[in-house]
């Protein structure tokens, strides 16, 4: 084979100048006998956006800080008059000298409202997705896409007085049948309220997170790598088996991720809930869905009015502290799944 | 287990860009047959069309024959998803499923088929992976991942998942161009050892791989960039690489190319 490639077979212009060692100020050889430049560059603009970039984080960091220690600060002068416990007490009275506040019942309600919405939202948001990245043509998806994400330009007050006016008449029928057939479970037993329950709070609030848990699981499942979902096609799988085995296993960890964000904004959202959900001067916990109640940030924002004294304030305070610390809990989970990568 | 193919006329289209043309080869059971040529000849598409994965792509489409022991594999009411049960395939890259431990990766394919019983999967899996050479490499860590194994165990882990459904056909796709030159020698071992049961066919880059493994080479080549890539010509392995028919194979194989 060498013998067939000799140099005399075609000779182009490429080669020709290649192999003129004659000029001895070709520009090849003025580039490399120049002095050698090794000393310092000048890393001015490094310095600097380092510098920025460093006070950025910090300042974020920073901020987070701030808002826990002021939270703190503010809440424990009332937590020290506490004359109930407050992680397992259920009664609100902050008016009198005698302080008796707990935060049980608005946990509750909190915790109930947001992961009912993160039932209900999850399956669509992540079915959505997938229709979008593999069923449709690029385009429709896009659209699609573009639709979903729009739920999350409806200001909350809206979507509040949506569900109370609308949403919540319009499923009455269904609470009804629902209290009838399960109403064995405390659950589902008969409530106080038929539209301003916390059921049409969740199912408000699976709309209003349904967009972010859906754009996210889009990112994930387009990024399903080409091999894997090949791997599963030459295979033999069929279009839903490739998903199975190739596309959701990959994005697991990013669906989970994105469903605890959502849980977090179903955590803290205020006007909505605050608007849906009917307050109930029933004492202890709301078990039942179909119960009225307060979580913790409609309970705040409805008594805004009574933070005329540094004790009452500190009671809500303290209310919003334990929000605070729920909410930052499942963002922190959140982000650990995300960044757990497949197993390698 | 091991089926011929007859591949008549095929032209392959992305859109509207013609990509393949007028393809007619005939492979023989039981063989290795080469796919040679340069980059964008078309040698890998056809690869695809044989067990039809380049309808992946939207838009690709072929018309022409494309038989298996004479059943025509674009006919009405042929199941793309059915075919590649029958025609499995090997591509460049190692790509075992990441959240599967090698066992699981293995016996995906069965169960893909509705296999469920434990020891019919045992069974699969051992043989498979015998079949694959990777048994006493991995045979004591069938639950690690997949991908914890060094790139030529993946490339054979994804032989063993193919050879898992007891295709009729297994295809190629530059399988070692990922590889460094021992594994790369123990894949083309292993294709020397799947011939005796299977239809092979292997596109790749590399004439000593093609002259060392195949038992026919057909040589790809285009005329210029954007016209569809043709078949130049198909013979014994041997007569391509010592007495080409055609001009443009024996610059090809000589480096002369281009």
């Amino acid at each position: 084979m060498a013998d067939e490639s000799s140099p005399a077979v075609e000779t182009t212009d490429e080669t020709s100048t290649l192999a003129s060692p004659t000029s001895p100020r070709s520009p090849l050889e003025a580039a490399v006998s120049s002095p050698l430049q090794l000393d310092h560059v000048g890393h001015a603009g490094d310095n600097s956006f380092r510098g920025a970039a460093y006070a950025a984080a910090f300042v974020v960091v920073a901020l987070v800080a701030f808002v826990g220690v002021f939270l703190a600060v503010i809440a424990w002068p009332s937590l020290s008059r506490n004359t109930v416990p407050f992680l397992t007490s259920t009664v609100w009275n902050v008016s009198g000298t005698e302080m008796a506040f707990g935060i049980a019942g608005l946990l509750w309600t909190t915790v109930l409202s947001s992961v009912v919405a993160m039932i209900l939202a999850v399956p669509i948001a992540v079915g959505t997705a997938l229709l979008v990245t593999h069923y449709v043509p690029p385009k429709l998806g896009s659209i699609i896409g573009f639709v979903i994400d729009l739920l999350a330009a409806v200001p909350s007050i809206i979507f509040g007085l949506w569900g109370l006016k609308v949403l919540g008449p319009a499923l009455g029928p269904l609470y009804d049948w629902l209290q009838r057939t399960l109403g064995w479970i405390p659950l589902f037993s008969k409530g106080v309220d038929s539209t301003g329950n916390v059921l049409t709070a969740s199912v408000v609030l699976a709309i209003m997170i349904l967009p972010i848990v859906s754009a996210m699981s889009r990112d994930v499942f387009r990024q399903t790598p080409p091999d894997h979902i090949e791997a599963a096609l030459a295979l033999g799988a069929t279009k839903w088996e490739m998903i199975r085995t190739a596309v959701i296993p990959y994005g697991r960890s990013g669906v989970i991720a994105a469903s605890m964000l959502g849980l977090g904004r179903a955590l803290g959202e205020t006007v909505a809930v605050m608007i849906i959900l009917s307050q109930t001067n029933t004492p202890g916990i709301n078990v039942s869905l179909f119960s009225g109640g307060e979580t913790f940030a409609s309970k705040i924002a409805n008594n805004a009015a009574e933070f005329d004294s540094p004790a009452k304030t500190g009671a809500y305070i303290a209310a919003g502290l334990v929000l605070f610390l729920v909410t930052f809990a499942v963002n922190a989970i959140a982000r650990l799944v995300a960044d757990r990568r497949p197993r390698s | 287990m091991a089926k011929r193919i007859d591949v008549e006329n095929l032209d392959v289209y992305y859109g509207s860009f013609k990509a393949v043309s007028g393809v007619s080869l005939v492979v023989e059971p039981r063989t290795v047959t080469a796919f040679i040529g340069p980059s964008g000849c078309g040698k890998s598409t056809v690869l695809r069309t044989l067990n039809r994965m380049h309808e992946v792509i939207p838009g690709a489409y072929a018309t022409g024959k494309v038989a298996l022991d004479g059943v025509d594999l674009y006919g009405a009411g042929v199941d793309p998803v059915a075919v590649r049960r029958l025609v499995g395939m090997v591509f460049q890259r190692p790509n075992p499923f990441p959240s599967m431990s090698i066992y699981d990766n293995v016996a995906s394919g069965l169960k893909l088929n509705g296999v469920r019983d434990k020891s019919t999967l045992d069974e699969s899996v051992e043989s498979s992976l015998r079949g694959a050479n990777l048994w006493n490499e991995v045979k004591d860590r069938l639950n690690k991942a997949g991908t914890s194994l060094s790139g030529g165990q993946q490339q054979r882990l994804c032989i063993a998942r193919a050879i898992a459904v007891k295709p009729e056909v297994i295809l190629m796709d530059e399988p070692c161009s990922a590889l460094d030159p021992i594994s790369t020698l123990a894949i083309e071992d292993l294709i020397q050892q799947l011939k005796e049961l299977y239809t092979v066919v292997i596109v790749t880059h590399n004439m000593q791989q093609a002259s060392r493994v195949s038992d026919r080479t057909a040589f790809f080549n285009l005329e210029a960039q954007g016209l569809p890539g043709q078949l130049v010509e198909i013979d014994d392995t041997e007569t391509i690489f010592s007495n080409p028919t055609k001009k443009a194979t024996e610059d090809y194989i000589t480096g002369r190319f281009g």
